[in-house]
Formats: C-alpha cells, structure tokens, sequence
C-alpha cells in the first residue's frame, strides 16, 4: 500500500469547474471540484441527478457540448498533462485509450448499424494500430473475458440481437479494449436489473484485479459504492461534499447530506419491527443558474449553522475520524447527533 | 460467481444472424403496395434499357402515309402528326424521364448530403449561412425554381437534369442535417468520440449509416417529383428537344390534337401516371420498413 501512495497520483482534478450558459443565465454546473486518485484505485462518486457527477468527468475529456458548456477553470492531471489544454489529436489517443469509458445506458452506446465485433475492433485499430485481423482476434478474447458465450460467432451480431446485460459487456469490453490505465463508469449498471448488476460489478472487479486499472465510479447507488470502491466522493450541487475511506464514510458520516443519503436507504439487516422508517431529505437541489452563497445543503439541512448559510465550507479533514476522510462542513455532525440522541 | 457465465436468453432464432439492412428487406418484400411499385420501376427501366431491341420502330421516322393514325395492330398506340410511331416514342421516351429522375436526385443527394452533414454536424456560423441560403431556395416552390434555372441554363436535357437535380437539393441538404442533429447526440456517437474516434470518422461511420434510411426514402420520393418535373419542363420546351422523345414534349404536341388524336395525349400521359405512382408506392414501402416506429 505504501509503494502505491509513495508514487505520483494518476490523475490529480485541481479546482474543475464547468458552466452551461444560454442567453440570459448561467448554470454553475460544477464548482471547484478537486480530488486525486492512486493507481489501481476505485473510486465511487455519488450524488443526485444534477449533482455534477457525470458532468465533470464528460468535461475532463472535454466531452460536454461546447457551446454551450464551457470549461470555466481548473487542471486536469492525467500522468501529468493537463487534459483540458491538450490538442483534439493528443486527447483524442487518451479517449479510449489509456482512459476507457464505459457509458450508462446499454441500449442506446451502442450503434445499432455496426456489428458489436467492429465496435470493439474501432478502438484497438484506432489506438494500438492493429490491423483488421488482430483486432478481431483481439475483440473475441474480449468478449471471452467480460463472459460472452460464444464469442466468435456472436461478434458478427448486431446490437439489438443482444439482451440489456450482454450489451453492457459489450461496453465493458470496449472500454477495456487498449488496457486502460483508468475506466471511467458512468451509471453503467443503473439501466440493468439487480443480478445483472450485481454479475457486471462482480466482473469489473475481477478485470480491475488482472489488468490493474483504476476506476471511476459514477452511480447513485450507495449500495453499488459499498460493494466496488475504495473511496467514495459524495458530490452535491456541484461541490464535494465529502470523501474519504468507504467504510470510514457510510460508518461516520461528516456531511449532513451523505448521512441523508445513507438515511434514505432501507435497512435489511435489522431484525423485523425494529427497522427504522424511511426518512426523506425535503426540499429541492438549489437552482444553479444562482448558487447558494454558504454551503449549497444549508437549506435543507436541519443541522445547519447560520454561518453555513453565509459561508462556503472548505473541503476539510474531519476531526476525529480516518485519516483522507475530509468533508466539507461547518457543523460537526457526531457532536450534534449525540446532542440530539439525548434530547 | 458461477451467475456470470450463465447466458442470457438467447435471441429468437428468427432475428439471429441478420443485420438490420436484411430486416428492413423483408419487411418490404411483405408490402404488396411498394413490390408492385418496384415491379412497374423495373419494368419502365428495362424498356428504357432495351428500348433499341423492344420499339418496333425508330421513334424519329415519320411517314406521310400514317399521320394521326388511330391504334392499328401496325401501330398499337397510334402515330402522331408527322406519322412517327407513338409506342416507340413512348418507350424511348422513358429514357428520358428515367434517366432525368435518377440522374437529377442523384445530383441533389451528391451535393444535399455532405453540406447537410457539415450543418449538421459542425453547427455555428456554417450551419446559418447553409440554413439562411436553402430558406432562400425553399422560399421559391421547387418546379419554379427548376424553369427559372433551366431557362438559365439553354434548353436542352443535360440542363434540365442539372435545374431539376440543384432544384431539389435543398430538400436534401435540410432533411441530411435534420437526420444529423437527432443522431448525433445518441450515446453511441457520445461513445465514439469518447473512444477517440476523429470526427471524419464519426460522420462517416457512425452518422452516416443511420441516416441512409431516411435519405434513402427521401431520393425514391425525390425521383417521382423530378419526372414530373422533367416532363414538365419538355412540355414547356427546356427539356428533351424535338424530335428525340419524351414524355413531356409529346404531352405538348399531344394538347394541340386533343379532340381530333387523343391516343398521342393518353399514352405518355399514362406512362407519367404510371412511373411516378410506381416510384411513390416504392418510397412509401420504403418508409415503412425502414421507420422503427411502423415496425409490426
């Protein structure tokens, strides 16, 4: 563990912030977003729809639409280069290549008109310069390794003659093609059924052991962070909200927000007519055409301070708990749990 | 994990091994309506072809001794005023509204479809001035703007392809960026670029296979307004120029012996008829298949 935090991080995001402007307003998109990550690390970044999450990675290869988003400031250090000051060419051979992406939504990332064996052979001929045979024998022991049956017949199939999961492999494969150095995974289970996604989670763990690859884990399932990350980021209105060790995290919440979430979700484990009701966080995300001026959650978090309202929080070591375990909050939350417990 | 080796319910045998292209076949194969279009089409095509071998006469040679003839068994569709054959002008006049349809669509597609795909896809300045100019051209209805640009150009058959086919361009530039805009924001194109692929690569190969359909219908439907148009045209006098044949400029000779010769009128206007409900009933079927939304 040591040698892997002694080298430098694979990718360093320092202050990202990205904006969506129309004519008369401007979305603050994402807001000064800044985490490193280790080689072979995973990470898992949750947070509600709007939160910034897929966002900042799409921007980080510059994948958002320009106009009209617009990359308002910030580095991205891939090995060391930036990647949003790169050249198209330059960032195009990292794009699939020692960076994978794997897309949400199985049925439609893929292109209804080409066989599934073209569309993992497009990578491997694009990035490793393969020719057309290799990469095709390259593509079947892809699809032999995300657990495709019958791979070399079925890669001259086109997408619809495959189900929901198997197209997710397929994604998988095609993300995994060139070796990646780091998998990015964008909702990429939430489109398939509990099994499937447990199988696909299971796989990606596994290909993440032999190829050694970090990874980026973009869900709003804490329950599919508890099972693949090592870290999990919990990002709310475009700011992180907290980070730090997952079990550290979901054991010891600092942020009112992650403890909201974690709230949300039904305990299983509880013996029955001792679980605890379900409780909701009220109100809505702020409007980002106006970011809040305080911490972005204070209007929904009965915990709030009156400085929360005023003052951004900084993104912070918590006292008292792991060490990289950081949140971003006024309050303390332990001592206001405790406080409550005994009123 | 001895779930993830399970395999997943197989495709229906019916669907396996067929790529959409094939799929799309069958469906029209099962249209009555678009398979009686294609047989007519191929039909007109192969008397247009074989027109020296299947006309019993030059279509150019008059004869004195058979002007106005009513339908004989000499003459099946009767003979026109200056005795020529109206049956082997009728099929040599096919080439001429055939080949005035194909080649004049051909030319809108060619020049429609790459500035409709660079509007498409690049957007901004480019995409408002293309946009701006085929407002300007869609602004003056197609068969006006077709005379105008055949008058332009000197009357002759070359020209009123090059009228008709710059004419209908705007049809096609419009729908190729229509097509452009609604499949690039699919995931799968999100995926390409995010796997690195160029944008050349991206129009050509992921773009450009997805919207075939839709242009290919568009270019069926295309072919019947241009054989309007060229008939059109040589009935106006800037099309086929006498005494070569077409189906237009006989309509125009045809309307001056109406009461007296009405075959000379019927025949070529049959043909015209004939043609373009053929390519109509064909671009309809077409559509059909093609479109996932009439899918049975």
């Amino acid at each position: 563990m040591t040698d892997i935090t002694s080298r430098p991080p694979l990718l360093e995001v320092r202050d990202l912030a990205v904006e969506f402007a129309d004519a008369d307003s401007v979305v603050h998109a994402v807001n000064g977003v800044s985490y490193t990550l280790r080689e072979g690390e995973t990470l898992g970044i949750v947070g509600e729809s709007g939160s910034g999450k897929s966002v900042h990675v799409l921007a980080m290869l510059r994948l958002i639409p320009m106009p009209p988003g617009r990359l308002a400031g910030g580095q991205v250090l891939f090995e060391g280069r930036d990647l949003l000051t790169l050249s198209d060419p330059e960032l195009r051979k990292i794009r699939g290549g020692s960076i994978g992406f794997v897309f949400q939504d199985p049925m439609s990332s893929l292109n209804p008109s080409m066989t599934v064996g073209r569309q993992i052979m497009e990578p491997l001929m694009l990035h490793l310069g393969m020719g057309a045979e290799a990469a095709r024998k390259r593509a079947i022991e892809l699809m032999d390794m995300v657990r495709l049956p019958d791979a070399a017949r079925r890669i001259d199939q086109y997408p619809h003659e495959f189900s929901g999961g198997q197209r997710q492999r397929i994604m998988i494969a095609i993300g995994l093609s060139c070796r990646p150095k780091l998998l990015i995974a964008d909702e990429a289970t939430t489109a398939l059924d509990v099994t499937v996604q447990a199988d696909v989670i299971e796989l990606v763990k596994e290909l993440k052991r032999e190829i050694g690859m970090a990874v980026i884990w973009i869900t709003h399932d804490l329950g599919v962070v508890a099972g693949i990350a090592d870290t999990v980021q919990v990002m709310y209105a475009g700011r992180v909200m907290e980070r730090g060790p997952v079990d550290d995290v979901f054991r010891d919440p600092r942020s009112a927000y992650t403890l909201g979430l974690l709230r949300s979700l039904p305990d299983l484990t509880a013996p029955a007519g001792q679980r605890r009701r379900l409780t909701q966080i009220d109100g809505a995300p702020p409007d980002m055409r106006f970011p809040p001026p305080g911490d972005p959650f204070a209007p929904r978090n009965r915990y709030a301070t009156p400085r929360c309202l005023t003052e951004r929080p900084p993104l912070e070591q918590a006292p008292g708990a792991a060490p990289g375990h950081l949140a971003a909050a006024w309050y303390d939350l332990p001592s206001v749990l405790a406080a409550e417990a005994l009123s | 994990m001895s779930v993830l080796s399970t395999p997943a319910p197989a495709p229906s045998a019916a669907a396996r091994e067929r790529s959409p292209f094939e799929e799309a076949l069958r469906r029209l194969v099962r249209r009555r309506g678009a398979m009686i279009g294609l047989a007519v089409v191929v039909f007109f095509i192969a008397i247009a072809v074989f027109a020296p071998y299947v006309a019993p006469y030059d279509p150019t040679a008059t004869s004195w001794l058979a002007v106005r003839k009513p339908p004989t068994w000499e003459h099946p569709f009767g003979t026109d005023e200056v005795g020529r054959d109206v049956l082997s002008r009728v099929i040599y006049g096919a080439r001429a509204s055939l080949s005035a349809g194909l080649v004049s669509v051909a030319l809108a597609v060619a020049i429609g479809l790459p500035l409709g795909m660079i509007a498409g896809y690049a957007g901004g300045f480019i995409e408002a001035a293309l946009m701006r100019l085929t407002d300007a051209m869609l602004a003056i209805p197609f068969l006006i703007l077709a005379i105008a640009l055949a008058a332009f150009l000197g009357p002759t058959l070359t020209n009123a392809m090059i009228a008709i086919g710059l004419s209908a361009t705007t049809i096609f530039i419009r729908l190729t960026r229509a097509q452009v805009q609604s499949v690039k924001v699919e995931e799968y194109v999100e995926a390409a670029r995010a796997a690195g692929a160029t944008p050349l690569r991206i129009v050509l190969r992921h773009i450009l296979p997805n919207i075939l359909p839709a242009i290919l219908v568009q270019a069926t439907l295309t072919i019947a307004a241009a054989i309007i148009a060229e008939a059109s045209l040589s009935f106006l006098g800037l099309g086929q120029q006498p005494p070569d044949p077409s189906w237009g400029s006989m309509l125009n000779t045809a309307k001056n012996f109406l009461s007296q010769a009405p075959w000379m009128a019927i025949w070529p206007g049959l043909s015209i008829f004939l043609a373009v409900l053929s390519f109509n009933l064909l671009g309809d079927g077409l559509r059909d298949a093609l479109d996932p939304r009439h899918r049975n």
